[in-house]
């Protein structure tokens, strides 16, 4: 196997190589800029990409559709670790973190960066699972960086929880090999995704609709879908909060990614039953379960985590819908939702660092005492909450105008739905920036470019979606049926 | 097909359901690791013999890993550990063994009836030996389920692992079995190094109240 060094290759080999260099380096300082480095030549890769169409190889290939996730990822990859490099320097006066801690961190966040790549630029379904489980292995490990008890009880019940989804996921992945070997044969092609699309509608459908079963409860699992998210809330409020911003804003997105990729595969095949109720209805779940959950949230970090479970189940019903303009509005909230989450995570993180806490009734006052801290997170939670004129409106009106438009009834749930979640949200969030403010245990030292780079983006996205923009996101939302 | 060839995969296969059957009644956790290791065994000859009959020289790697990796060094390092923490005792179930083992039934008829239906078309052997290994990845589930004890739900997790080499094993012509295995492997050690470091003797969600008070997923 030989990978060309284009942009594809330095997608993969820059962040394995330098997730092997920071295992080896002690100084925090100097780790901490490298993986900025390291962070901003893979977004620059990613962005490369954009401009140079490849031929599909046996292991990796660049389409249309996951280009779309591979520069979300590598951008908000890169702006996680800006903001990390901040996050880290406070961690380590106050002893929650020592260095060698730190050099572990370092060397597992460029992991997850090389194992989420691979997972979205792999064109084998094999190679893609190999990927996912590296990153779960990745995430676990950093969930645990605390070393408290709560951490570690929340890194265990992911990494069960995780596995089994993983092993789930597998079974999913062998039968669809088995129902590729009669028409596609023996070997490699039985797995090689674009082998697989093009001769899907030959397969046995039985076989593929219980395959799908298996991908979606598997990797489902991942992305936190109603049922199956008990780990989703306690590993995002133990992990370090630069953690909780990739898992929220990326790795969800990768699972699902994968679930996609299958749903096409089942949508080509005349005989299989029709993926899209089965997304749909666990997507609905997730949003109405996790917006009645989030009103009882004592912890912003796990808060958060609840709002990120009701995002991916209206990016999941979104899919599951189908239909052009279904599709195109799963696709402008899931990016919305990765740069808006990623960003409150940010505020997020250095206000459990300024005051101490990550309770949600010892923090108040938020724009009286730190009002660029205060008014980003009334920004942010704002932004998700899904009021106008921000850009997750924006793809939030998309998805209800297009259920009305062909289920009507499924829209009333929806809209019920968005209606407890923003509730929620807003009731915490006065209670978070206004009133008395609490004291503070520690000088803010936030780095602040992060943020509101992302909140800018998800402003502008809100008023005005730039025409190619908007003429890509509608051809991939075609290409998804 | 040679009539021995089929027979003989079939007893292998079966023999790793009867052992997970086997498991899910252990009440001592080391009698528990060696059942388990029993399987690898077990697993490890049904991969072999794969290998052999489908000429795939790849797979008796990942009957060399079974065996090395799943038949000694995993069970004798959770014997250490189990010795090490002070966990030899009787395992703790959620459900008593009557019930868990009717369960186990139902979940082997439910695998049977739904993978002989949906591979009508795929050949007899990999269609059986896939109906067995969705049986020892539900019995393994079962036993995750049914345990409190942070050991004997890592053994049940194992259990799964070795369902799903088996399916690997039979889907023949499957590409990356070897490095699935290892991939799976690297997740093993991994869980059982935790359960190691960390002490994690139960399962957190324990009958204790002061436990559920701290963590029902909210700290006060």
């Amino acid at each position: 196997m030989s990978i060309a060094i284009d942009g594809l290759g330095l997608i993969l080999i820059v962040p394995a190589a330098s997730a092997a260099a920071l295992a080896l380096i002690s100084d925090y300082r100097l780790s901490a800029r490298l993986n900025m480095l390291a962070s901003f030549v893979t977004l620059i890769s990613a962005l490369s990409l954009l401009f140079s169409k490849s031929e599909p190889g046996p292991y990796l290939n660049v389409d249309d559709l996951n280009i779309v996730f591979i520069v979300l990822t590598a951008l908000v990859g890169f702006t996680t670790s800006v903001f990390s490099a901040s996050y880290i320097g406070h961690e380590l006066e106050t002893g929650r973190l020592s260095p060698p801690h730190l050099r572990f961190y370092h060397a597992m966040y460029q992991a997850l960066l090389f194992s989420m790549n691979l997972a979205l630029a792999a064109n084998n379904i094999g190679v893609m699972w190999v990927a996912i489980e590296m990153a779960t292995l990745t995430t676990v490990l950093m969930v645990g960086l605390y070393r408290t008890r709560e951490a570690i009880e929340a890194a265990w019940k992911y990494f069960i929880l995780g596995s089994v989804g993983i092993a789930f996921a597998l079974f999913g992945t062998i039968l669809v090999y088995m129902a590729a070997r009669p028409v596609v044969g023996e070997g490699f092609d039985g797995m090689i995704w674009t082998v697989l699309i093009e001769r899907v509608s030959a397969f046995d459908p039985a076989l593929l609709d219980v395959a799908f079963v298996f991908l979606l409860l598997g990797y489902g699992t991942k992305v936190g879908l109603a049922p199956l998210h008990a780990w989703l809330p306690d590993a995002h409020a133990e992990g370090p909060t630069p953690i909780s911003a990739v898992l929220s804003g990326l790795l969800l997105n990768v699972a699902l990614y994968a679930v996609l990729r299958f749903k096409l595969l089942l949508a080509a095949n005349p005989g299989a039953l029709a993926p899209g109720p089965l997304m749909a209805t666990l997507g609905l779940s997730s949003l109405i379960f996790a917006g009645l959950m989030l009103y009882r949230r004592r912890d912003i970090k796990r808060m958060f985590a609840y709002s990120s479970i009701e995002h991916m189940g209206i990016i999941a019903f979104a899919f599951g819908m189908g239909g052009p303009l279904a599709n195109f509005a799963g696709l402008l909230h899931m990016t919305m939702h990765s740069l808006t989450k990623s960003a409150i995570f940010f505020a997020v993180g250095h206000i459990a660092q300024v005051k101490g806490t990550q309770r949600i009734a010892d923090v108040r006052g938020l724009t009286v005492t730190h009002p660029v801290l205060g008014w980003g997170l009334v920004m942010g939670v704002i932004a998700i909450a899904g009021l106008p004129p921000l850009g997750v409106f924006t793809s939030e009106f998309l998805v209800v105008s297009s259920t009305f438009a062909r289920q009507p009834w499924l829209a009333l749930p929806l809209v019920a739905g968005l209606l407890v979640a923003l509730g929620a949200l807003m009731l915490r969030l006065q209670g978070l920036v206004f009133g008395e403010p609490t004291p503070d245990v520690a000088p803010s030292q936030a780095s602040y470019a992060p943020m509101f780079a992302h909140l800018a983006l998800v402003f502008v996205a809100g008023i005005y979606l730039p025409p190619p923009l908007v003429a890509w996101f509608q051809h991939v939302a075609g290409l998804l049926g | 097909m040679d009539a021995l060839a089929f027979d003989l995969a079939h007893l292998l296969a079966g023999c790793l359901v009867l052992l997970s059957f086997t498991m899910l009644y252990q009440d001592r956790l080391y009698a528990l690791l060696n059942v388990f290791a029993l399987q690898a065994v077990a697993l490890s000859l049904s991969v072999a013999w794969q290998a052999w009959i489908q000429g795939a020289p790849h797979l008796y790697v990942t009957a060399a890993i079974a065996l090395v990796f799943k038949a000694i060094i995993i069970p004798v390092t959770l014997h250490r550990v189990v010795a090490k923490l002070g966990i030899h005792r009787e395992v703790e179930t959620v459900v008593s063994v009557g019930p868990t083992m009717l369960a186990g039934i139902g979940l082997v008829a439910l695998s049977i009836v739904v993978m002989l239906r949906v591979t009508v078309a795929a050949d007899p052997l990999a269609r059986e030996d896939i109906a067995f290994a969705l049986s020892v990845v539900l019995l393994g589930l079962l036993m995750m389920i049914t345990r409190r004890n942070a050991v004997s739900q890592v053994v049940g997790f194992m259990s799964i692992e070795n369902g799903l080499i088996l399916a690997a094993a039979g889907a023949k012509g499957m590409p990356l079995v070897v490095e699935i295995s290892v991939a799976f492997s690297v997740l093993v050690a991994l869980i059982v190094i935790g359960v190691f470091l960390f002490r994690i003797r139960e399962r957190f969600d324990t009958v204790d109240v002061a436990a559920l008070d701290r963590f029902q997923g909210e700290r006060r």
